[in-house]
Protein backbone atom coordinates (compact mmCIF):
# COMPACT_ATOMS: atom_id res chain seq x y z
CA UNK A 1 0.00 0.00 0.00
CA UNK A 2 2.68 2.46 1.05
CA UNK A 3 5.16 3.70 -1.54
CA UNK A 4 7.98 2.77 0.81
CA UNK A 5 6.45 -0.57 1.67
CA UNK A 6 9.73 -2.44 1.32
CA UNK A 7 11.18 -0.71 4.37
CA UNK A 8 8.53 -2.03 6.76
CA UNK A 9 9.30 -5.66 6.19
CA UNK A 10 5.68 -6.46 5.34
CA UNK A 11 5.07 -9.66 3.51
CA UNK A 12 4.39 -9.86 -0.19
CA UNK A 13 0.95 -8.75 -1.42
CA UNK A 14 -1.52 -11.62 -1.20
CA UNK A 15 -3.45 -13.25 -3.98
CA UNK A 16 -7.13 -12.48 -3.44
CA UNK A 17 -9.57 -15.28 -4.13
CA UNK A 18 -13.31 -14.60 -4.20
CA UNK A 19 -15.63 -17.07 -2.55
CA UNK A 20 -19.33 -16.94 -3.36
CA UNK A 21 -22.00 -18.78 -1.37
CA UNK A 22 -24.57 -20.32 -3.70
CA UNK A 23 -27.72 -22.27 -3.14
CA UNK A 24 -27.99 -25.37 -5.30
CA UNK A 25 -30.61 -24.15 -7.71
CA UNK A 26 -30.75 -23.96 -11.48
CA UNK A 27 -29.30 -20.83 -13.03
CA UNK A 28 -27.41 -19.51 -10.01
CA UNK A 29 -23.95 -20.27 -11.40
CA UNK A 30 -25.00 -18.86 -14.76
CA UNK A 31 -26.17 -15.68 -13.03
CA UNK A 32 -22.88 -15.41 -11.18
CA UNK A 33 -20.71 -15.80 -14.28
CA UNK A 34 -22.93 -13.46 -16.29
CA UNK A 35 -22.55 -10.77 -13.62
CA UNK A 36 -18.76 -11.14 -13.87
CA UNK A 37 -18.88 -11.11 -17.66
CA UNK A 38 -20.99 -7.97 -17.74
CA UNK A 39 -18.48 -6.29 -15.43
CA UNK A 40 -15.68 -7.18 -17.85
CA UNK A 41 -14.00 -9.47 -15.34
CA UNK A 42 -11.84 -12.24 -16.77
CA UNK A 43 -11.62 -15.40 -14.70
CA UNK A 44 -8.34 -17.29 -14.38
CA UNK A 45 -9.69 -20.23 -12.40
CA UNK A 46 -13.04 -21.33 -11.05
CA UNK A 47 -13.71 -24.16 -8.64
CA UNK A 48 -17.08 -25.30 -7.30
CA UNK A 49 -17.28 -27.18 -4.01
CA UNK A 50 -20.73 -28.46 -3.26
CA UNK A 51 -22.78 -30.22 -0.64
CA UNK A 52 -26.31 -31.53 -1.04
CA UNK A 53 -27.86 -28.14 -0.43
CA UNK A 54 -25.40 -25.41 -1.18
CA UNK A 55 -22.08 -24.77 -2.79
CA UNK A 56 -19.22 -22.39 -2.61
CA UNK A 57 -17.61 -21.12 -5.77
CA UNK A 58 -13.97 -20.03 -5.59
CA UNK A 59 -12.68 -17.70 -8.24
CA UNK A 60 -9.32 -16.28 -9.22
CA UNK A 61 -9.74 -13.41 -11.66
CA UNK A 62 -7.93 -10.44 -13.08
CA UNK A 63 -9.62 -7.77 -10.93
CA UNK A 64 -10.88 -9.15 -7.61
CA UNK A 65 -12.23 -5.86 -6.23
CA UNK A 66 -14.20 -5.07 -9.39
CA UNK A 67 -15.53 -8.63 -9.37
CA UNK A 68 -16.53 -8.40 -5.72
CA UNK A 69 -18.42 -5.15 -6.23
CA UNK A 70 -20.21 -6.53 -9.29
CA UNK A 71 -21.26 -9.69 -7.47
CA UNK A 72 -22.47 -7.81 -4.41
CA UNK A 73 -24.40 -5.45 -6.64
CA UNK A 74 -26.04 -8.51 -8.21
CA UNK A 75 -27.06 -9.73 -4.77
CA UNK A 76 -24.48 -12.47 -4.14
CA UNK A 77 -22.77 -13.06 -0.81
CA UNK A 78 -19.05 -12.70 -1.43
CA UNK A 79 -16.04 -13.08 0.80
CA UNK A 80 -12.41 -12.50 -0.10
CA UNK A 81 -9.75 -14.94 1.02
CA UNK A 82 -5.96 -14.83 0.76
CA UNK A 83 -4.55 -17.87 -0.98
CA UNK A 84 -1.15 -19.21 -1.86
CA UNK A 85 -0.26 -19.96 -5.50
CA UNK A 86 2.73 -22.01 -6.55
CA UNK A 87 4.00 -22.74 -10.02
CA UNK A 88 4.97 -26.38 -10.41
CA UNK A 89 6.34 -28.23 -13.42
CA UNK A 90 3.55 -29.94 -15.34
CA UNK A 91 5.07 -33.35 -14.77
CA UNK A 92 4.44 -36.36 -12.47
CA UNK A 93 5.20 -35.66 -8.81
CA UNK A 94 5.11 -31.87 -9.14
CA UNK A 95 2.23 -31.35 -6.72
CA UNK A 96 3.54 -33.99 -4.30
CA UNK A 97 6.82 -32.08 -3.97
CA UNK A 98 4.95 -28.95 -2.91
CA UNK A 99 2.70 -30.77 -0.45
CA UNK A 100 5.66 -32.54 1.13
CA UNK A 101 7.30 -29.20 1.87
CA UNK A 102 4.09 -27.93 3.47
CA UNK A 103 3.60 -31.14 5.41
CA UNK A 104 7.21 -30.99 6.54
CA UNK A 105 6.64 -27.70 8.36
CA UNK A 106 3.24 -28.77 9.73
CA UNK A 107 1.11 -26.50 7.54
CA UNK A 108 -2.34 -27.94 6.97
CA UNK A 109 -3.98 -27.48 3.56
CA UNK A 110 -7.70 -26.67 3.87
CA UNK A 111 -8.29 -27.09 0.16
CA UNK A 112 -6.37 -26.90 -3.10
CA UNK A 113 -7.01 -26.76 -6.83
CA UNK A 114 -4.86 -26.39 -9.91
CA UNK A 115 -5.08 -24.88 -13.34
CA UNK A 116 -2.79 -24.77 -16.33
CA UNK A 117 -2.00 -21.62 -18.22
CA UNK A 118 -2.91 -21.76 -21.91
CA UNK A 119 0.17 -22.91 -23.82
CA UNK A 120 2.19 -23.14 -20.61
CA UNK A 121 4.40 -25.94 -19.45
CA UNK A 122 3.80 -25.34 -15.74
CA UNK A 123 0.69 -25.83 -13.63
CA UNK A 124 -0.45 -23.34 -11.05
CA UNK A 125 -1.55 -24.85 -7.75
CA UNK A 126 -3.70 -22.77 -5.45
CA UNK A 127 -3.73 -23.57 -1.72
CA UNK A 128 -5.70 -22.33 1.23
CA UNK A 129 -3.45 -22.59 4.28
CA UNK A 130 -3.51 -20.94 7.69
CA UNK A 131 -0.04 -19.42 7.62
CA UNK A 132 0.70 -18.19 4.13
CA UNK A 133 3.88 -16.34 5.12
CA UNK A 134 5.50 -19.38 6.72
CA UNK A 135 4.46 -21.60 3.81
CA UNK A 136 5.89 -19.08 1.35
CA UNK A 137 9.25 -18.97 3.12
CA UNK A 138 9.51 -22.75 3.24
CA UNK A 139 8.60 -23.17 -0.43
CA UNK A 140 11.09 -20.53 -1.53
CA UNK A 141 13.78 -22.15 0.57
CA UNK A 142 13.03 -25.34 -1.39
CA UNK A 143 13.55 -23.38 -4.63
CA UNK A 144 9.91 -23.40 -5.60
CA UNK A 145 8.28 -20.52 -7.40
CA UNK A 146 5.64 -18.85 -5.24
CA UNK A 147 3.51 -16.51 -7.31
CA UNK A 148 2.30 -13.01 -6.50
CA UNK A 149 -0.92 -11.30 -7.59
CA UNK A 150 0.66 -9.88 -10.73
CA UNK A 151 1.61 -13.40 -11.82
CA UNK A 152 -1.86 -14.89 -11.55
CA UNK A 153 -4.25 -12.01 -12.33
CA UNK A 154 -2.98 -11.40 -15.88
CA UNK A 155 -3.26 -13.95 -18.68
CA UNK A 156 0.05 -15.60 -19.46
CA UNK A 157 1.42 -14.25 -16.12
CA UNK B 1 -46.57 8.95 32.68
CA UNK B 2 -49.02 10.77 30.44
CA UNK B 3 -52.14 10.18 32.59
CA UNK B 4 -50.95 9.11 36.05
CA UNK B 5 -54.46 9.62 37.44
CA UNK B 6 -55.44 6.51 35.48
CA UNK B 7 -52.17 4.69 34.80
CA UNK B 8 -51.24 4.54 38.49
CA UNK B 9 -54.80 4.20 39.76
CA UNK B 10 -55.58 2.33 42.95
CA UNK B 11 -56.61 -1.22 41.93
CA UNK B 12 -59.88 -1.11 43.89
CA UNK B 13 -60.93 2.15 42.28
CA UNK B 14 -59.87 0.83 38.88
CA UNK B 15 -61.98 -2.30 39.24
CA UNK B 16 -65.02 -0.25 40.28
CA UNK B 17 -64.49 1.96 37.22
CA UNK B 18 -64.17 -1.14 35.01
CA UNK B 19 -67.40 -2.65 36.31
CA UNK B 20 -69.31 0.60 35.86
CA UNK B 21 -67.97 1.03 32.32
CA UNK B 22 -68.62 -2.62 31.49
CA UNK B 23 -72.31 -2.33 32.37
CA UNK B 24 -72.58 0.85 30.36
CA UNK B 25 -70.99 -0.94 27.42
CA UNK B 26 -73.30 -3.96 27.73
CA UNK B 27 -76.33 -1.67 27.68
CA UNK B 28 -75.05 0.08 24.59
CA UNK B 29 -74.30 -3.05 22.55
CA UNK B 30 -77.56 -4.73 23.57
CA UNK B 31 -79.49 -1.70 22.42
CA UNK B 32 -77.63 -0.98 19.19
CA UNK B 33 -75.98 -4.13 17.80
CA UNK B 34 -78.43 -6.78 16.57
CA UNK B 35 -75.88 -9.59 16.84
CA UNK B 36 -75.32 -9.01 20.56
CA UNK B 37 -79.02 -8.59 21.30
CA UNK B 38 -79.77 -11.89 19.53
CA UNK B 39 -76.97 -13.64 21.36
CA UNK B 40 -78.05 -12.49 24.81
CA UNK B 41 -81.72 -13.23 24.06
CA UNK B 42 -80.96 -16.68 22.63
CA UNK B 43 -78.93 -17.60 25.73
CA UNK B 44 -81.49 -16.06 28.06
CA UNK B 45 -78.80 -13.85 29.66
CA UNK B 46 -79.34 -10.26 30.71
CA UNK B 47 -76.82 -7.74 29.34
CA UNK B 48 -75.50 -7.05 32.81
CA UNK B 49 -72.51 -8.01 34.97
CA UNK B 50 -72.81 -7.92 38.73
CA UNK B 51 -69.07 -8.39 39.12
CA UNK B 52 -66.03 -8.48 36.88
CA UNK B 53 -65.90 -12.25 37.38
CA UNK B 54 -69.36 -12.48 35.79
CA UNK B 55 -67.81 -11.39 32.50
CA UNK B 56 -66.58 -14.99 32.05
CA UNK B 57 -70.20 -16.12 31.53
CA UNK B 58 -70.94 -13.66 28.72
CA UNK B 59 -70.67 -14.53 25.01
CA UNK B 60 -67.47 -14.18 22.99
CA UNK B 61 -66.93 -12.22 19.80
CA UNK B 62 -64.75 -13.73 17.07
CA UNK B 63 -63.21 -12.48 13.86
CA UNK B 64 -65.92 -14.19 11.81
CA UNK B 65 -68.57 -12.08 13.55
CA UNK B 66 -66.91 -8.98 12.18
CA UNK B 67 -66.54 -10.58 8.76
CA UNK B 68 -70.23 -11.48 8.63
CA UNK B 69 -71.11 -7.95 9.65
CA UNK B 70 -68.95 -6.49 6.85
CA UNK B 71 -68.76 -3.58 6.48
CA UNK B 72 -70.78 -1.74 9.15
CA UNK B 73 -73.01 -4.34 10.79
CA UNK B 74 -71.30 -4.24 14.20
CA UNK B 75 -71.27 -0.45 14.54
CA UNK B 76 -73.09 0.68 17.66
CA UNK B 77 -73.77 4.24 16.50
CA UNK B 78 -75.28 5.65 13.31
CA UNK B 79 -72.79 6.24 10.50
CA UNK B 80 -73.23 9.99 10.86
CA UNK B 81 -71.47 9.73 14.25
CA UNK B 82 -68.52 7.79 12.77
CA UNK B 83 -65.69 10.12 11.80
CA UNK B 84 -63.20 7.55 10.58
CA UNK B 85 -62.99 3.94 9.47
CA UNK B 86 -59.99 1.61 9.44
CA UNK B 87 -59.76 -1.93 8.32
CA UNK B 88 -57.77 -4.97 9.35
CA UNK B 89 -54.75 -5.81 7.24
CA UNK B 90 -56.45 -8.86 5.78
CA UNK B 91 -53.38 -11.04 6.41
CA UNK B 92 -55.53 -13.81 7.83
CA UNK B 93 -58.59 -13.67 5.58
CA UNK B 94 -61.30 -11.29 4.48
CA UNK B 95 -60.85 -7.76 5.74
CA UNK B 96 -62.96 -6.34 8.53
CA UNK B 97 -63.99 -2.73 8.98
CA UNK B 98 -63.95 -0.78 12.23
CA UNK B 99 -65.36 2.69 12.90
CA UNK B 100 -64.41 5.45 15.32
CA UNK B 101 -66.46 8.32 16.75
CA UNK B 102 -64.74 11.61 17.48
CA UNK B 103 -64.72 10.52 21.13
CA UNK B 104 -62.98 7.27 20.13
CA UNK B 105 -60.29 9.18 18.23
CA UNK B 106 -59.81 11.44 21.23
CA UNK B 107 -59.36 8.53 23.65
CA UNK B 108 -57.16 6.66 21.18
CA UNK B 109 -54.88 9.71 20.95
CA UNK B 110 -54.56 9.68 24.75
CA UNK B 111 -53.77 5.98 24.79
CA UNK B 112 -51.08 6.33 22.12
CA UNK B 113 -49.65 9.34 23.97
CA UNK B 114 -49.40 7.03 27.01
CA UNK B 115 -47.64 4.45 24.81
CA UNK B 116 -45.07 6.92 23.54
CA UNK B 117 -44.55 8.27 27.06
CA UNK B 118 -43.93 4.65 28.11
CA UNK B 119 -40.99 4.68 25.69
CA UNK B 120 -39.74 7.82 27.42
CA UNK B 121 -40.94 10.24 24.74
CA UNK B 122 -41.65 13.87 25.65
CA UNK B 123 -42.63 16.96 23.64
CA UNK B 124 -38.91 17.38 22.94
CA UNK B 125 -38.88 14.25 20.79
CA UNK B 126 -39.11 13.91 17.02
CA UNK B 127 -41.17 10.83 16.13
CA UNK B 128 -40.76 9.15 12.74
CA UNK B 129 -43.98 7.26 12.04
CA UNK B 130 -42.94 4.50 9.68
CA UNK B 131 -46.07 2.41 10.18
CA UNK B 132 -48.26 2.51 7.10
CA UNK B 133 -50.82 5.29 6.88
CA UNK B 134 -54.16 4.41 5.39
CA UNK B 135 -56.68 1.75 6.29
CA UNK B 136 -54.09 0.09 8.56
CA UNK B 137 -54.40 1.53 12.08
CA UNK B 138 -50.64 1.74 12.74
CA UNK B 139 -49.70 4.98 11.00
CA UNK B 140 -52.55 7.26 12.04
CA UNK B 141 -52.74 5.64 15.46
CA UNK B 142 -49.15 6.51 16.35
CA UNK B 143 -49.47 9.83 14.56
CA UNK B 144 -52.34 11.10 16.71
CA UNK B 145 -50.63 9.93 19.89
CA UNK B 146 -47.38 11.65 18.97
CA UNK B 147 -49.23 14.89 18.28
CA UNK B 148 -51.26 14.52 21.48
CA UNK B 149 -48.06 14.14 23.48
CA UNK B 150 -46.69 17.22 21.73
CA UNK B 151 -43.89 15.51 19.81
CA UNK B 152 -42.67 16.70 16.44
CA UNK B 153 -44.30 14.15 14.15
CA UNK B 154 -42.90 12.93 10.83
CA UNK B 155 -45.73 11.20 8.89
CA UNK B 156 -43.42 9.37 6.49
CA UNK B 157 -45.45 6.13 6.43
CA UNK B 158 -43.82 2.84 5.37
CA UNK B 159 -41.67 1.96 2.39
CA UNK B 160 -38.73 3.48 0.50
CA UNK B 161 -36.15 2.32 2.99
CA UNK B 162 -33.31 4.52 1.77
CA UNK B 163 -35.52 7.56 2.23
CA UNK B 164 -36.39 6.32 5.74
CA UNK B 165 -32.69 6.35 6.58
CA UNK B 166 -32.14 9.75 5.00
CA UNK B 167 -35.06 11.28 6.91
CA UNK B 168 -34.02 9.66 10.19
CA UNK B 169 -30.66 11.32 9.73
CA UNK B 170 -31.63 14.67 8.21
CA UNK B 171 -34.75 15.37 10.31
CA UNK B 172 -33.05 14.19 13.47
CA UNK B 173 -35.72 11.68 14.50
CA UNK B 174 -35.29 10.51 18.09
CA UNK B 175 -38.11 7.96 18.19
CA UNK B 176 -38.89 5.41 15.47
CA UNK B 177 -42.24 3.61 15.17
CA UNK B 178 -42.46 0.60 12.83
CA UNK B 179 -42.58 -3.19 12.79
CA UNK B 180 -39.51 -4.82 14.36
CA UNK B 181 -38.57 -6.66 11.16
CA UNK B 182 -38.63 -3.38 9.26
CA UNK B 183 -36.42 -1.77 11.91
CA UNK B 184 -33.78 -4.42 11.16
CA UNK B 185 -34.07 -3.70 7.43
CA UNK B 186 -33.67 0.04 8.06
CA UNK B 187 -30.49 -0.63 10.06
CA UNK B 188 -29.10 -2.89 7.32
CA UNK B 189 -29.96 -0.33 4.67
CA UNK B 190 -28.29 2.45 6.64
CA UNK B 191 -25.10 0.38 6.84
CA UNK B 192 -25.22 -0.28 3.10
CA UNK B 193 -25.55 3.46 2.54
CA UNK B 194 -22.44 4.01 4.63
CA UNK B 195 -24.39 5.45 7.57
CA UNK B 196 -23.70 3.83 10.93
CA UNK B 197 -27.16 3.28 12.47
CA UNK B 198 -25.66 4.03 15.88
CA UNK B 199 -24.67 7.48 14.66
CA UNK B 200 -28.33 8.42 14.11
CA UNK B 201 -29.94 10.58 16.82
CA UNK B 202 -32.53 7.87 17.57
CA UNK B 203 -32.89 7.01 21.25
CA UNK B 204 -36.04 4.91 21.39
CA UNK B 205 -38.29 2.82 19.20
CA UNK B 206 -41.88 1.62 19.58
CA UNK B 207 -42.22 -1.62 17.69
CA UNK B 208 -45.25 -3.82 17.22
CA UNK B 209 -47.82 -5.29 14.81
CA UNK B 210 -45.98 -8.63 14.61
CA UNK B 211 -44.62 -11.10 17.15
CA UNK B 212 -40.93 -10.70 17.92
CA UNK B 213 -38.52 -12.12 20.40
CA UNK B 214 -36.45 -10.82 23.29
CA UNK B 215 -33.27 -11.58 21.37
CA UNK B 216 -34.51 -9.61 18.39
CA UNK B 217 -35.19 -6.71 20.75
CA UNK B 218 -31.61 -6.84 22.04
CA UNK B 219 -30.37 -6.98 18.47
CA UNK B 220 -32.36 -3.91 17.42
CA UNK B 221 -31.23 -2.06 20.55
CA UNK B 222 -27.64 -2.96 19.73
CA UNK B 223 -27.93 -2.05 16.02
CA UNK B 224 -29.25 1.46 16.67
CA UNK B 225 -28.10 2.04 20.24
CA UNK B 226 -31.69 2.64 21.41
CA UNK B 227 -34.31 1.44 23.87
CA UNK B 228 -36.82 -0.75 22.00
CA UNK B 229 -40.33 -0.93 23.41
CA UNK B 230 -42.91 -3.54 22.47
CA UNK B 231 -46.37 -2.17 21.79
CA UNK B 232 -49.56 -4.10 21.22
CA UNK B 233 -52.89 -3.50 19.61
CA UNK B 234 -55.30 -4.79 17.00
CA UNK B 235 -57.81 -2.96 14.89
CA UNK B 236 -60.80 -4.98 16.14
CA UNK B 237 -60.14 -3.71 19.65
CA UNK B 238 -58.64 -0.29 18.85
CA UNK B 239 -55.39 -0.41 16.90
CA UNK B 240 -52.06 0.30 18.60
CA UNK B 241 -52.54 1.62 22.13
CA UNK B 242 -54.15 -1.39 23.77
CA UNK B 243 -51.01 -2.26 25.74
CA UNK B 244 -47.42 -1.11 25.91
CA UNK B 245 -44.22 -1.89 27.70
CA UNK B 246 -42.72 0.71 29.98
CA UNK B 247 -38.99 1.31 30.35
CA UNK B 248 -38.79 -1.76 32.64
CA UNK B 249 -39.36 -3.94 29.55
CA UNK B 250 -41.01 -6.62 31.64
CA UNK B 251 -44.42 -7.06 30.08
CA UNK B 252 -46.94 -4.76 28.41
CA UNK B 253 -49.22 -2.68 30.62
CA UNK B 254 -52.78 -3.11 29.40
CA UNK B 255 -54.77 0.12 29.44
CA UNK B 256 -57.23 -1.44 31.84
CA UNK B 257 -59.36 1.66 32.29
CA UNK B 258 -60.44 1.15 28.66
CA UNK B 259 -60.06 -2.59 28.12
CA UNK B 260 -60.55 -5.71 30.20
CA UNK B 261 -58.05 -8.44 29.43
CA UNK B 262 -58.79 -12.11 30.00
CA UNK B 263 -56.59 -15.10 29.23
CA UNK B 264 -58.59 -18.20 28.34
CA UNK B 265 -57.72 -21.78 27.61
CA UNK B 266 -58.19 -22.04 23.79
CA UNK B 267 -59.75 -25.47 24.20
CA UNK B 268 -62.18 -24.95 27.10
CA UNK B 269 -62.52 -21.17 26.69
CA UNK B 270 -62.50 -20.82 30.49
CA UNK B 271 -60.24 -18.17 32.08
CA UNK B 272 -56.87 -19.47 33.28
CA UNK B 273 -55.16 -18.24 36.48
CA UNK B 274 -52.77 -15.28 36.20
CA UNK B 275 -49.39 -16.44 34.97
CA UNK B 276 -50.69 -19.24 32.78
CA UNK B 277 -50.51 -19.00 29.01
CA UNK B 278 -53.59 -18.94 26.84
CA UNK B 279 -55.51 -16.96 24.25
CA UNK B 280 -55.87 -13.25 24.91
CA UNK B 281 -59.44 -11.93 25.05
CA UNK B 282 -60.33 -8.24 25.19
CA UNK B 283 -63.51 -6.38 26.07
CA UNK B 284 -63.65 -2.72 25.14
CA UNK B 285 -65.13 -0.50 27.86
CA UNK B 286 -65.27 2.93 26.27
CA UNK B 287 -65.28 2.31 22.52
CA UNK B 288 -68.39 3.89 20.96
CA UNK B 289 -68.06 3.16 17.25
CA UNK B 290 -67.57 -0.58 17.45
CA UNK B 291 -67.48 -1.94 20.99
CA UNK B 292 -66.49 -5.61 21.25
CA UNK B 293 -67.40 -8.01 24.02
CA UNK B 294 -64.83 -10.69 24.88
CA UNK B 295 -63.07 -10.51 21.52
CA UNK B 296 -60.89 -13.57 20.91
CA UNK B 297 -57.62 -12.21 19.52
CA UNK B 298 -56.00 -15.59 18.71
CA UNK B 299 -52.83 -14.14 20.26
CA UNK B 300 -51.08 -16.28 22.83
CA UNK B 301 -49.83 -14.62 26.00
CA UNK B 302 -50.14 -14.64 29.79
CA UNK B 303 -50.55 -12.15 32.61
CA UNK B 304 -47.23 -11.29 34.25
CA UNK B 305 -47.85 -11.64 37.99
CA UNK B 306 -46.77 -8.98 40.45
CA UNK B 307 -46.34 -5.24 40.42
CA UNK B 308 -44.18 -3.21 38.07
CA UNK B 309 -41.37 -0.97 39.31
CA UNK B 310 -42.54 1.89 37.07
CA UNK B 311 -45.51 2.71 39.32
CA UNK B 312 -48.20 1.87 36.78
CA UNK B 313 -50.84 -0.32 38.38
CA UNK B 314 -52.22 -1.73 35.13
CA UNK B 315 -51.54 -5.44 34.86
CA UNK B 316 -49.03 -6.58 32.27
CA UNK B 317 -49.38 -9.12 29.49
CA UNK B 318 -46.27 -10.90 28.36
CA UNK B 319 -45.11 -10.19 24.82
CA UNK B 320 -47.25 -12.21 22.43
CA UNK B 321 -45.49 -15.51 21.82
CA UNK B 322 -47.50 -16.47 18.76
CA UNK B 323 -50.93 -16.81 17.30
CA UNK B 324 -53.25 -19.72 17.69
CA UNK B 325 -53.46 -19.86 13.88
CA UNK B 326 -49.68 -19.54 13.23
CA UNK B 327 -49.01 -22.41 15.52
CA UNK B 328 -47.46 -25.35 13.71
CA UNK B 329 -47.78 -28.83 15.05
CA UNK B 330 -44.59 -30.64 14.12
CA UNK B 331 -44.60 -34.31 15.05
CA UNK B 332 -46.98 -33.52 17.86
CA UNK B 333 -45.06 -30.55 19.26
CA UNK B 334 -46.59 -27.06 19.20
CA UNK B 335 -44.16 -24.68 17.51
CA UNK B 336 -44.48 -20.92 17.11
CA UNK B 337 -42.28 -19.20 14.52
CA UNK B 338 -41.26 -16.69 17.21
CA UNK B 339 -39.50 -19.49 19.10
CA UNK B 340 -37.33 -20.15 16.06
CA UNK B 341 -36.54 -16.47 15.80
CA UNK B 342 -35.49 -16.44 19.45
CA UNK B 343 -33.00 -19.23 18.76
CA UNK B 344 -31.58 -17.64 15.60
CA UNK B 345 -31.06 -14.27 17.22
CA UNK B 346 -28.76 -15.95 19.73
CA UNK B 347 -26.44 -17.45 17.11
CA UNK B 348 -23.70 -15.30 15.61
CA UNK B 349 -23.29 -15.77 11.87
CA UNK B 350 -26.91 -16.07 10.89
CA UNK B 351 -29.11 -13.16 9.89
CA UNK B 352 -32.35 -12.59 11.86
CA UNK B 353 -34.25 -13.29 8.65
CA UNK B 354 -35.77 -16.71 8.39
CA UNK B 355 -38.70 -18.53 6.92
CA UNK B 356 -40.40 -21.75 7.91
CA UNK B 357 -41.23 -23.56 4.68
CA UNK B 358 -43.82 -26.32 4.53
CA UNK B 359 -43.73 -28.70 1.58
CA UNK B 360 -44.99 -32.16 0.70
CA UNK B 361 -42.63 -35.08 0.37
CA UNK B 362 -44.83 -37.82 -0.95
CA UNK B 363 -47.77 -37.83 1.41
CA UNK B 364 -45.76 -36.43 4.32
CA UNK B 365 -45.51 -32.83 5.39
CA UNK B 366 -41.92 -31.65 5.41
CA UNK B 367 -40.86 -28.66 7.51
CA UNK B 368 -37.69 -26.79 6.83
CA UNK B 369 -36.29 -23.62 8.34
CA UNK B 370 -34.52 -21.42 5.83
CA UNK B 371 -31.85 -19.30 7.45
CA UNK B 372 -29.73 -16.66 5.82
CA UNK B 373 -25.99 -16.83 6.16
CA UNK B 374 -24.96 -13.55 7.78
CA UNK B 375 -22.68 -11.08 6.01
CA UNK B 376 -19.82 -11.68 8.44
CA UNK B 377 -19.51 -15.44 8.17
CA UNK B 378 -16.15 -16.50 6.72
CA UNK B 379 -17.91 -18.91 4.38
CA UNK B 380 -14.84 -19.75 2.35
CA UNK B 381 -14.70 -23.14 3.99
CA UNK B 382 -17.47 -25.69 3.67
CA UNK B 383 -16.78 -26.95 7.18
CA UNK B 384 -17.60 -23.50 8.60
CA UNK B 385 -20.96 -23.59 6.88
CA UNK B 386 -21.66 -27.17 7.90
CA UNK B 387 -20.77 -26.32 11.49
CA UNK B 388 -23.11 -23.35 11.40
CA UNK B 389 -25.97 -25.40 10.00
CA UNK B 390 -25.40 -28.15 12.56
CA UNK B 391 -25.38 -25.61 15.38
CA UNK B 392 -28.61 -23.96 14.22
CA UNK B 393 -30.31 -27.34 13.92
CA UNK B 394 -29.05 -28.46 17.33
CA UNK B 395 -30.15 -25.27 19.08
CA UNK B 396 -33.58 -25.37 17.48
CA UNK B 397 -33.97 -29.01 18.49
CA UNK B 398 -32.93 -28.20 22.03
CA UNK B 399 -35.19 -25.14 22.40
CA UNK B 400 -38.27 -26.58 20.70
CA UNK B 401 -37.94 -30.21 21.72
CA UNK B 402 -38.40 -31.29 18.11
CA UNK B 403 -35.84 -31.49 15.33
CA UNK B 404 -36.43 -29.49 12.17
CA UNK B 405 -34.39 -29.55 8.97
CA UNK B 406 -32.31 -26.42 8.47
CA UNK B 407 -31.24 -25.05 5.12
CA UNK B 408 -28.73 -22.25 4.76
CA UNK B 409 -29.73 -19.82 2.06
CA UNK B 410 -27.92 -16.96 0.37
CA UNK B 411 -27.60 -13.64 2.16
CA UNK B 412 -30.55 -11.33 1.46
CA UNK B 413 -32.46 -14.03 -0.41
CA UNK B 414 -35.42 -14.12 1.98
CA UNK B 415 -37.88 -11.47 0.97
CA UNK B 416 -37.74 -8.40 3.21
CA UNK B 417 -40.97 -6.98 4.45
CA UNK B 418 -41.92 -3.34 4.85
CA UNK B 419 -44.88 -4.39 6.97
CA UNK B 420 -45.54 -7.71 8.60
CA UNK B 421 -42.89 -10.30 7.85
CA UNK B 422 -44.15 -13.54 6.35
CA UNK B 423 -42.49 -16.17 8.49
CA UNK B 424 -44.34 -19.26 7.36
CA UNK B 425 -44.45 -20.20 3.70
CA UNK B 426 -46.90 -22.97 2.97
CA UNK B 427 -46.03 -24.68 -0.31
CA UNK B 428 -47.84 -27.91 0.42
CA UNK B 429 -50.27 -27.43 -2.46
CA UNK B 430 -47.49 -26.88 -5.02
CA UNK B 431 -46.91 -30.62 -5.40
CA UNK B 432 -44.15 -32.88 -4.19
CA UNK B 433 -40.53 -31.85 -4.16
Amino acid sequence: MSSTGVTRGVSDPMIKQLTVFLENSPGRLAGLTRALGDAGVNMRALMVADTAEFGVVRIICDRPEVARAALEEAGFGVSVTDVLAVEVPDSPGGLADVLEVLGGIGVNVEYAYCYVEPGGTAAIDVFRVEDIARATDALRAANMRVLGPADVYAVGG
Amino acid sequence: MFQPEYEAMDRGALERLQLERLNDMLTRVYGAVPMYRERFDAAGIAPRADSLEALADLPFTVKDDLRSAYPYGMFAVPLRDIVRVHSSSGTTGQVTVVGYTSGDIDRWSDLMARTLACAGATPDDVVQVTYGYGLFTGGLGVHYGAERLGCTTIPISGGNTKRQVQVLKDFGATVLACTPSYAVLIAETASEMGIDPRSLPLRAGVFGAEPWSENMRRQIEELFGITAIDIYGLSEVLGPGVASECSCQCGLHVNEDHFIIEIVDPATLRPVPDGERGEVVFTTLTKEGIPVLRYRTRDISRIVPGECACGRTFRRMERVSGRTDDMLIIRGVNVFPSQIEQVLAGIPGVAPHYQVVLTKRGSMDHVEVHVEVGPDVPFDEIKTLEALRTRVAAEIASALAVSIAVRLVEPKSIQRSEGKAQRVLDRRDEGSE
